[in-house]
């Protein structure tokens, strides 16, 4: 067969520095090719020169029988190529209708005809399976939907190559199985998709081949079911992955965070968290898990004063907490990864340097006598930039947060979050959007603080991520507490029931009625099951 | 007061009223234009005192004041096409660069204003707009007067409503400069050429603008003095907002200002005894309040005031 998209000797060049370099590449018609490859690797590079954002400095690109020159997007999407970006490219406060059919003036006409748009529009959805609401709002929907909005914008548009950066960074465990339910009825369509990610499971459990980019160029192109995870991290990394470990659990006895049945209440009036108990000791890990949205944010919140109590009551090393200032809570010793580092963790336009001090930018040794002491702040900044490793940009401590990638503005959160040797560290997401290098860091940070004495509330909805490193785990569900398991119970398909709303006791029932653990979706309401399944596991990764 | 608040006085009052929301709403919709496509432009106001100027220039040199309303809408094209260069263009700051169109639109139109027509005690003459009455529903009792004897012009600003609401919401155009005006890297990603659109629409904010001096020149003062416009572009910046970025509000903002304007014009006759200083400030009185107070919470476009760079 021929493929639908060759591409040959793609090298792009931003000043010296060589984002890809001679790059081959090619898809066929009907596949799932992942490209695979680290943060930073020159994934996005390549596809913005395939979507015509990029203009390569050598190489060709030869789609659907001819070669191209793609001077924009524009000439892109009318070849046929289609991109959802990770960062959807949807308007809120429009309709999903407007969404789906903006710039498409030329081809469908000056006057909006929207009842034969909406027609068009629902029978494409209902082509690939995906059930879509044409005059809701975006902003009304969820992740996954507004994802399917993004899918049908691209199919409108007579899309038949699909490019997909990112897709399941935001989706919950269950979305994530719909999309790739929709993307192989796609592919057995005919369409052809590229599937970019750094995630090992999913490019084992939908693609058909793979590329591997490292530093810009093809370290391999591999058949998906003649390889495995072990293999595709060595191409992608370079090296053998020594994943974070935990080792034993820890004391029981020094209550460092204490909740006791705390209710919180959301902007609509409902309850965001109900009669939420939990505790946390020192040198222990309690690990959160849930399908994202489910009250891990309040949670997080409450803790840090960031937002309101209805009732109950929170108490640090035995003093209550609740409804002191946030400034009064960061003095008892509480470090704070929040869930979003753009918007919470870090003033992106503001070096590494002083992000690095955001807490402390008012006390000594930072500042003498109300000045800056900018030898000590620089000097900080070069040992947190040596401790965690955080790679900069050319400027050195003095390089933006902005300028970074996403797993390095993370090490700075992290860095100012756990080298105090913090009380009670609340880590939410640590690691999304994180490549696996920069996981791997951030993992072994919180191990090691969790050594050094510090009680850890990690919340996460990565279930590898929380089986990793938990010492027991809390299942939460629309703000209620499903149950509470120790490490050693921890079982995928017990969590998974947990997860869509079952207490300990009736998934308990259930996850053992079926015998086998993968049945026990059969329980789920929407007959998912949760999507990590394929996670390397530690014996697979150090074989 | 009681001999003031008769039949006549109300139908004079709304009469004057309708006509003095036109030039706000010829502006206020042109403003929306601009601002659906992220470009805030208060350099309307200088832009609308242009426009008066060379509505006037323009019939006096033809002879007629269609050629000239035609002239002043060229005029402030001319004006918003330097404002779309600096700010979607070069990309300098939306509102100082509408601060520097508004001055230089002072400067110029009172240099040519005396560089044409020398320094005269007795204001030129020129062909103006006069009330077209429209048959049968001009002779309609009190609606009649108040609503179809006026001019051509005040018939246009009310039909631009209806038009630009279809424009925004029914046509391929309105969806791009909404979609512009929201969220701009989605526009360039299904490549709708985001500044093109941008600076179309600060273009037709220049034309609207300008129609709507000319209507204070042409249509109602029957000349043209200098800074002409006293604050009716800035009213109809604060429309565009309060009107919520749709004609419909827009309209109802521009007719609540107009019923403001003439309300104080008639005070300040009736001689009521407040300083007429305190009448003449209600109009901005109430866009102050209306802005604060009345309208709440409203939801710009999100990119408003952000130029876009790939």
């Amino acid at each position: 067969m021929d493929p639908i998209l060759r591409m040959t000797g793609i090298s792009k060049y931003f000043g010296t520095f060589a984002a890809n370099e001679g790059v081959d590449f090619d898809v066929l018609p009907g596949e799932i090719h992942a490209l695979l490859g680290e943060n930073g690797a020159g994934k996005s590079t390549l596809m913005n020169v395939l979507y015509g954002l990029y203009r390569p400095d050598k190489g060709e690109i030869w789609f659907d029988g001819q070669t191209r020159h793609f001077a924009s997007s524009r000439d892109a999407i009318l070849t046929g190529i289609g991109m959802i970006h990770q960062h959807f490219m949807l308007v809120p406060v429009h309709t999903v209708l407007e969404n789906i059919i903006m710039g498409m003036g030329k081809e469908k006409g000056f006057l909006v005809k929207e009842a034969q748009l909406e027609k068009e529009v629902l029978e494409i959805a209902a082509r690939y399976g995906m059930e879509i609401n044409p005059r809701a709002l975006v902003s009304e929907l969820s992740v996954g939907e507004q994802q399917r909005v993004e899918i049908v914008k691209a199919l409108f548009r007579g899309t038949k190559l699909l490019i997909m950066d990112e897709p399941t960074a935001v989706l919950t465990p269950q979305e994530t199985e719909e999309l790739f339910k929709t993307l192989r009825r796609m592919s057995d369509e005919g369409m052809s998709i590229i599937l970019i990610t750094h995630k090992l499971n999913e490019v084992m459990s939908v693609s058909n081949r793979v590329t591997v980019l490292r530093d810009g160029k093809v370290t391999n192109t591999v058949m998906t079911r003649d390889s495995s995870e072990y293999e595709l991290t060595r191409f992608m990394i370079g090296r053998e992955l020594s994943p974070a470990c935990r080792e034993g659990r820890c004391c029981g006895d020094k209550l460092v965070l204490e909740l006791d049945h705390v209710t919180c209440e959301g902007e609509m009036g409902n309850h965001t968290l109900e009669n939420v108990s939990l505790s946390v000791c020192a040198g222990e890990i309690l690990g959160i898990a849930g399908v994202d949205g489910n009250g891990q944010k309040e949670l997080a919140e409450i803790v840090v004063g960031l937002r309101a109590l209805k009732s109950g009551r929170i108490f640090l090393s035995g003093e209550e907490i609740a409804g002191k200032s946030i400034l009064e809570i960061i003095g008892k010793g509480i470090g704070y990864i929040p869930e979003d580092r753009h918007k919470r963790g870090l003033v992106l336009d503001f070096t590494i340097g002083e992000n690095l001090i955001l807490k402390d930018y008012n006390k000594k040794p930072f500042t003498k006598g109300g000045l800056f002491d900018f030898g000590k702040i620089h000097g900080h900044a070069d040992d947190m930039i040596k401790k965690y490793s955080i790679k900069t940009s050319a400027a050195g401590r003095e390089s933006e947060a902005r300028k970074l990638s996403g797993g390095n503005q993370q090490k700075i959160v992290v860095a100012r979050e756990v080298d105090k040797g913090p009380k009670l560290l609340i880590a939410v997401q640590p690691t999304r959007g994180v490549d696996i290098g920069a996981t791997e860091f951030i993992h072994k940070q919180i191990l090691k603080a969790k050594e050094n004495g510090t009680a850890v509330l990690l919340i996460s909805t990565e279930l590898s991520e929380i089986n990793q490193l938990s010492d027991r785990i809390a299942v939460v569900y629309k703000g209620q507490i499903m149950g509470e398991i120790p490490h050693e119970a921890f079982e995928e398909s017990l969590i998974g029931l947990m997860m869509a709303g079952m207490t300990y006791e009736k998934a308990m029932a259930a996850n053992r009625g079926t015998g086998q653990g993968t049945k026990a979706s059969e329980f789920l309401a929407d007959g998912h099951v949760p999507a990590q399944n394929a996670e390397p596991t530690k014996e697979q990764v150090n074989a | 007061m009681n001999d003031i608040m008769n039949a006549a006085f109300i139908v004079a009052l709304l009469s004057a009223a309708l006509r003095l929301s036109v030039p706000i709403l010829f502006a206020a919709l042109g403003g929306m234009f601009s601002e659906r496509s992220g470009v805030v432009n208060i350099g309307l106001e200088g832009i609308m005192l242009t426009g008066a100027f060379a509505g006037v220039v323009g019939s006096y040199f033809t002879g007629s004041q269609w050629l000239g309303a035609l002239v002043a809408m060229l005029s402030g094209i001319a004006l918003a096409a330097l404002f779309a260069l600096i700010t979607v263009k070069v990309q300098i700051n939306q509102i100082v660069s509408g601060i520097a169109i508004n001055l230089l639109a002072v400067g110029l139109t009172s240099f040519f204003f005396r560089a044409l027509f020398g320094i005269t005690t007795t204001p030129i003459t020129v062909n103006a707009f006069s009330p077209v009455s429209l048959p049968g529903l001009s002779t309609l009792p009190f609606v009649g007067e108040v609503l179809f004897s006026q001019t051509a012009l005040v018939y246009i600003a009310f039909l631009l409503v209806p038009v630009s609401w279809f424009i925004l919401y029914k046509t391929s155009w309105g969806l791009s400069i909404r979609t512009v005006g929201e969220h701009p890297t989605a526009a360039d990603t299904v490549g709708i050429p985001v500044n093109r659109v941008r600076t179309l629409c600060v273009l037709a904010s220049g034309a609207l603008a300008g129609l709507g001096g000319a209507f204070l020149s042409l249509g109602q003062f029957n000349m043209f003095v200098d800074n002409m416009i006293s604050g009716r572009g800035f009213i109809a910046v604060a429309a565009v907002i309060f009107g919520r970025w749709n004609p419909k509000g827009i309209l109802i903002a521009s007719l609540i200002f107009g019923v403001a304007d003439a309300l104080q014009i008639r005070l300040q006759t009736a001689g009521i005894g407040i300083p007429y200083q305190f009448l003449l400030m209600f109009p901005y009185l109430l866009t102050v309040v209306a802005l604060t107070g009345i309208v709440g919470k409203t939801v710009a476009p999100k990119a408003l005031g952000k130029a876009y760079a790939k």
